[in-house]
């Protein structure tokens, strides 16, 4: 019971993943060509609703969480090179699979045995990076 | 009831999908204080497999904590399933001009919507570029500690200069790949 509300909440994500076509790899593209607004407007009004709504938050912060827990928004963790190197070494793969990581997700719960493979080598990937963290620089 | 359907089987505009999407920031906080994101997934997933024998540092913690996270996962192959597969949108992805003119120069039909059939369906290419493409993906979005939701999302919406580093990161690699790789990896492929 106590993962209800998560399961609830990732169906509702895998759900508009899929309905704001996030997850297909025809729009991705047209966004990388500047094709259309479609994926620029779904970022940006997510960025905005994000912001709006952990300020509500924030401003209300006596208010408590599901399971009574004080809210806190923690610091992503310093640094530099990892976050543009990993970032362009993702964006690389995005740009020819067209899938992000919620996407693949997604796409293995229609079937898709392109995304399940893109999963396969997500995992791979994870782990090499793993594998090879303490070499990296950061 | 059939207005309901129709918008559940149709495909949602940005401006109600994007809203939706930034809506999980304060939901993840507000059910257990949690950062939206689903990439981390993939490291649970790894330390999840890993046998005791092979050690990797990165994997050995304890990815019970993590259970809420898998759970989010799994409801968000669910989610794909009820959006495509019980939900299915009866039109074709409605695309710009200027992108379908794209992929009818690539030689991509648009079938499905969502990934062209040849990345889609069973078949050697498609487990190949898949595959290596995720490969990139696994590793860039560990490197980078977490993928577009994550950062884009979460990161951004937090004002975390970090995420506006990976943000870029991310959209370089994506321009470089889809304009020097990809038209040309499906003309060699075609």
């Amino acid at each position: 019971m106590r993962f209800l509300p998560y399961l609830l909440a990732g169906l509702a994500f895998g759900f508009v993943m899929i309905k704001s076509e996030a997850a297909s790899w025809y729009r991705i593209m047209e966004m990388f060509y500047f094709q259309s607004f479609h994926m620029y407007g779904i970022m940006m009004s997510a960025i905005a609703t994000g912001l709006v709504g952990v300020l509500l938050l924030k401003r209300y912060g006596q208010l408590l969480t599901l399971d009574g827990q004080s809210i806190s928004i923690p610091n992503k963790e310093p640094g530099r090179v990892n976050y543009i190197l990993g970032g362009f070494i993702f964006g690389l793969g995005w740009g020819v699979i067209g899938l992000c990581p919620g996407p693949i997700f997604a796409l293995v719960g229609m079937g898709s045995i392109g995304a399940l493979a893109a999963l396969g080598g997500a995992l791979v990937g994870t782990w090499l990076y793993g594998f090879v963290k303490k070499r990296l620089p950061h | 009831m059939d207005t309901l359907l129709a918008w559940l089987h149709a495909p949602w505009p940005w401006y109600v999908s994007g809203p939706l999407i930034g809506l999980m920031v304060p939901l993840m906080l507000w059910i257990g204080n949690r950062s939206f994101g689903i990439s981390s997934n993939l490291r649970h997933m790894c330390a999840m497999a890993q046998p005791k024998s092979i050690g990797v540092d990165f994997f050995q913690y304890d990815w019970r904590e993590h259970n809420w996270s898998l759970v989010f996962a799994i409801g968000a192959v669910l989610g794909g399933f009820f959006a495509g597969i019980v939900f299915a949108n009866p039109e074709p992805i409605n695309l710009s001009v200027a992108a379908l003119t794209m992929f009818s120069h690539w030689d991509v039909p648009i079938a499905g919507g969502f990934l062209p059939p040849v990345l889609f369906d069973l078949n050697w290419l498609s487990v190949i570029v898949m595959f290596v493409g995720g490969i990139l993906v696994g590793f860039g979005t560990r490197y980078a500690s977490g993928c577009t939701s994550g950062h884009a999302i979460t990161g951004l919406s937090t004002l975390q200069l970090q995420s506006l580093l990976a943000v870029l990161g991310i959209f370089a690699g994506g321009l470089t790949a889809a304009h020097l790789v990809t038209p040309h990896l499906f003309s060699i492929f075609w």
